[in-house]
């Protein structure tokens, strides 16, 4: 197949596969069957476009005019290809998941389910593939509301609740601030193509209005979870656990950051970035909710809510890299979208499974449990090990190249931020490892096991990549290292 | 031979429709007429649209005789979107109607909402077509006339109420149109809008101008229901039948906001309103208060019939805050919000008169659960919903484009902060339903599981899609409001 109908097929699959899932809602076996299959073909297709991406090539595709002059278009680049990769290929690993978890707790609407999660994997495909920033936009908000009914699955008042803080952030910056930069940036620009070096630099604007441009970006793109737009983000913990995993670690959150690292670097173009200064705020904001997040992770009880803490932290590493301008840090932050989705679905597996197997929620209430649940433990371990950037988890690889960008910046106060957000993400992770393998269980508890199979299989295959990313970093970092020498 | 007659058949065939209905009398043949007649106006509309396209505008004269002294219609890219707009609805409101009206009304008065609602189509066609400004104040009774015949059909003993409120605030808005008119043609002497637009800058009286400025903006104002001119329109689309309020939903306000534009841009111009009074000013504010109060009433609102009207009084005002700017991208975005929010709203209250037949009612009370027991027309509600809010992908967001790009190229962000703040308040009203639908159990006045019939979940499925399409798909409506504004700005028609 070409590459335009490989990028059809990548935007198509999943959609067919949500009605398939639609249709074959009264056969649970057949369904399931249908989800998995989608999500199979799904990566193939994916995979299908990434040795013309890394020999250089850029499949494209145009099909209508959503406005005269702007195309809904996609064109493949490295940091879309690696995205793409990241979260079609852990859908399928997902997928496997999602079946233990909702029939080991007896989830309702699981048709619902199935299909809304098919068409976020559509959504996101449109993102990463994105030619511009229109398209980019359409598929963001599209993102947004076809997870809501996942967020608020279970219909109850938190649900509700959750369901519209996490509407109203991720609606509201992006329409109150993202829409307006677009247009701002079409009315400026004439154009609103992803180019390399940028699309605003012949646009003869002040130094003041390329940071308010920026600084309408950044805040807009609601999914990045740049503080003070982070509490969609807890809140959306009252979904089902596979919601959080691949939704809220992964695709959800990293179509965030993504689609900050394509704006800064396709849109404003670091080069022009640096020359005027105008993002000398951003690596401020950002460490602010690295340590921020990471302190009230440090706090949080609920094995959840400190997950989502975590990620607020690490989504920030992404911006911090990229707001770095150099070289090496755009590398490290398209890097570390790949490294984090991995190890931070481990982490959510680990923590449906504990719910599915023992129905605890708490941190305070793990002890013991690696006894009872060694597998699932020792996963978490691999992913906890991953978060705080140790070898041989593949957090290391990116934290390094990070961290290699801020010398090379020579911006000592990301450095410094960088090392004391790896302490306290040690500090609240180690004590979750230590509760669970070296303390006893309490007494008179009812003695239970590992989840269901298919849920610790899952978990199990994300820690494996967990390390396997640390040991054979080549295509992703090969994608990375492209995305600033081509085009 | 026929087609050189397009522009007069396509307001004629409707016209002539009506009195065939009630000579028929039976309910089915009334229909068939009905559906037919505004059927053939549509596809008449359509080519005439694509002709102007291609050929540019046509002028046709009535029984030959050539303007100023006869009576011309005038085809532009902007007529032509407003005729396709509402032969279109029209067309699809009348098949709608087969099994809307027929619930709502006894049988014996069938006809005689077929019979209204040819004539009802025919006058807004007509004032959309014709270049004369006493025709459109004929073709304007015919509408109104026809519409508050309609609305008093309606089951509830308080439609008549609503019927004679906007029969009094409608006949004022009339008379007050038809002085305005008497003025114009005191100061120069003619009537036709080509001619009126020539002569009006060598006008003796510049108060008699000034005055006829004062008087068809008041005029039409109350037509548009333009904020605080509005208080007809709620209870009107609140207690009409369904099919009713569909139609005057997305059509009756926009051909008011058509002629509007017309006497602004097409005979006074824009130099002349500006001086005469300081009418961007005077419309932008009011467009403002509109778009703010509305959507603020609209979030307190129980009933989803009247909990749209509320949203369709600010909506309006967006199309006229797109009017005030005067210019090319302001008066693109209130161009193509006229038809997109004619598709969105036709397609709203289309769905709604389904939720309202099966549930006896359209309280946001009857959407409890209702994501489960129609599942098709809540999404189809959703689906409009996020038209309205403006989502990408949708009508509503092409139009929220041009209005904010025009803002921007003004120059004025606090502009800009509101348009996409106050959408944010649609979105909260709009999830008020899909809260109900999809997160509450069912209740006492949930309808038993069962969609809306076929008949009527066809029409309101096709504007759904359109909401769609032409949120994709942009480069003949907006191609269309492109042309259009160009010739608003450009002088007379």
């Amino acid at each position: 197949m070409s590459g335009a109908q490989l990028i059809a097929a990548v935007l198509l699959v999943p959609a067919a596969g949500a009605a398939g899932i639609a249709l074959a809602g009264r056969w649970p076996n057949l369904r399931e069957s249908v989800t998995l299959a989608t999500a199979a073909a799904l990566l193939a297709c994916v995979l299908g476009l990434l040795p013309a991406v890394l020999a250089g090539e850029r499949p494209q595709l145009a099909v209508l005019e959503m406005l005269p002059g702007i195309a809904l278009g996609f064109r493949v680049e490295p940091l879309g290809m690696l995205f793409a990769l990241v979260a079609s290929s852990l859908w399928i690993v997902n997928s496997v998941y999602s079946i233990g978890y909702m029939r080991g707790n007896d989830e309702p609407r699981q048709t619902r389910f199935y299909v809304c999660f098919a068409l976020a994997l559509a959504a996101t495909m449109g993102i990463a593939f994105s030619a511009n920033l229109l398209t980019l936009f359409l598929f963001y908000e599209m993102l947004t509301l076809v997870t809501w009914p996942l967020v608020t699955h279970h219909g109850d008042g938190e649900a509700r609740a959750g369901g519209r803080t996490y509407l109203g952030f991720l609606l509201g910056t992006s329409i109150v601030l993202l829409l307006p930069a677009i247009i701002a940036t079409w009315a400026f620009a004439g154009t609103l193509e992803f180019a390399p070096g940028g699309i605003l630099r012949n646009a003869s604007l002040s130094n003041a209005a390329v940071g308010g441009l920026l600084a309408l970006y950044m805040f807009g793109i609601g999914k990045a979870a740049l503080m003070p737009f982070h509490r969609w983000l807890p809140a959306a913990m009252v979904a089902p656990t596979p919601v959080s995993a691949l939704l809220h670690a992964v695709a959800v959150v990293k179509a965030g950051v993504f689609a900050v690292l394509k704006v800064i670097v396709y849109v404003f173009g670091i080069e022009t970035l640096a020359e005027v200064r105008a993002a000398d705020w951003l690596p401020t904001v950002a460490g602010f909710t690295i340590i921020a997040a990471s302190v009230v992770a440090l706090r949080a009880d609920n094995l959840k809510r400190r997950l989502a803490y975590s990620t607020v932290s690490q989504l920030s590493y992404v911006v911090l890299a990229a707001s770095l301008l150099t070289p090496l840090s755009v590398a490290a932050a398209a890097l570390h979208i790949a490294t984090h989705a991995v190890g931070k679905i481990t982490l959510f597996f680990a923590a449906g499974a504990i719910y599915t197997a023992s129905h605890k929620t708490e941190v305070s209430q793990l002890d013991g449990i690696g006894r009872r649940m060694p597998w699932t433990m020792g996963a978490f371990a691999i992913g906890a090990l991953s978060m705080v950037g140790l070898p041989p988890a593949a957090g290391f690889t990116s934290k390094w190249f990070l961290l290699g960008g801020a010398f090379q910046a020579q911006h000592w106060t990301a450095v410094a931020v960088i090392i004391a957000s790896t302490l306290l993400t040690a500090g609240y992770f180690a004590p979750i490892v230590h509760r669970a393998f070296l303390r006893p269980p309490p007494a008179g508890e009812h003695a239970h096991g590992e989840a269901p199979w298919p849920m610790v299989a899952a978990l199990v295959t994300t820690a494996a990549l967990t390390v396997l990313l640390f040991f054979l970093p080549e295509v992703p970092l090969a994608l990375a290292r492209t995305l600033q020498g081509g085009t | 031979m026929t087609l050189a007659h397009l522009p007069a058949l396509v307001v004629v065939v409707p016209l002539l429709a009506a009195p065939l209905a009630v000579l028929l009398r039976r309910s089915s043949s009334a229909w068939a007429i009905a559906s037919a007649a505004c059927a053939f106006s549509f596809a008449a509309a359509l080519v005439l649209a694509a002709e102007v396209a291609a050929q540019g505008p046509i002028s046709y004269h009535l029984g030959s005789w050539s303007p100023p002294w006869g009576i011309e219609y005038r085809v532009d890219a902007l007529s032509a979107f407003v005729l396709v707009l509402v032969s279109g609805i029209g067309t699809l409101t009348a098949l709608y109607a087969w099994r809307s009206i027929a619930a709502e009304l006894p049988r014996d008065q069938l006809y005689l909402y077929y019979a209204m609602h040819c004539l009802c189509v025919a006058g807004l066609l007509g004032m959309t077509i014709t270049g004369d400004a006493f025709n459109l104040f004929v073709f304007m009774e015919i509408a109104s006339l026809s519409s508050y015949v309609l609305i008093a059909l309606g089951r509830d003993r308080r439609a008549l109420l609503a019927a004679y409120q906007y029969l009094i605030l409608g006949t004022i808005g009339a008379t007050f149109y038809v002085i305005g008119v008497g003025l114009l043609y005191l100061a120069t002497g003619t009537l036709n809008i080509a001619d009126l637009a020539e002569r009006l800058p060598q006008a003796a009286s510049p108060r008699a101008v000034l005055a006829a400025l004062a008087f068809i903006t008041v005029g039409v104002s109350l037509k548009l229901a333009l904020f605080p001119l509005h208080f007809w329109l709620p209870n009107a689309y609140a207690y009409a039948p369904s099919a009713v309020t569909a139609f005057l939903a997305a059509t009756a306000t926009k051909v008011s906001v058509y002629v509007l534009l017309r006497f602004y841009f097409g005979i006074f111009g824009l130099q002349l309103v500006t001086e005469l009074l300081p009418m961007r000013e005077i419309l932008l504010a009011l467009s403002l208060v509109a778009i703010l109060t509305a959507s603020l009433v609209a979030l307190w609102q129980a009933d989803l019939k009247r909990l749209f009207a509320y949203s369709s009084v600010a909506q309006i005002g967006y199309i006229t805050l797109g009017i005030s700017m005067a210019s090319h991208d302001g008066l693109t975005a209130a161009v193509v919000h006229l038809f997109n929010h004619g598709i969105t709203k036709g397609a709203l209250f289309l769905l709604i008169g389904g939720i309202a037949l099966r549930a006896r009612g359209a309280s946001l009370e009857c959407a409890r659960g209702l994501g489960r027991s129609m599942p098709l027309t809540s999404l189809g509600v959703v689906i409009a919903g996020l038209s309205l809010i403006g989502v990408p992908g949708t009508a509503g967001f092409v139009s929220k484009w041009y209005l904010v790009l025009g803002a921007i190229e003004a120059g004025s962000w606090w502009l800009v902060a509101f348009v996409v703040a106050t959408s944010l308040i649609a979105a909260a009203y709009v999830w008020r339903f899909v809260e109900a639908a999809y997160l509450s159990a069912p209740g006492a006045r949930t309808p038993e599981p069962g969609e809306t019939p076929a008949t009527m979940l066809v029409p309101a499925w096709i504007l759904v899609a359109a909401c769609v399409g032409f949120g994709l798909q942009t480069s003949w409506s907006v191609g269309t409001a492109q042309r259009a504004a160009a010739l608003l700005l450009g002088g007379a028609p």
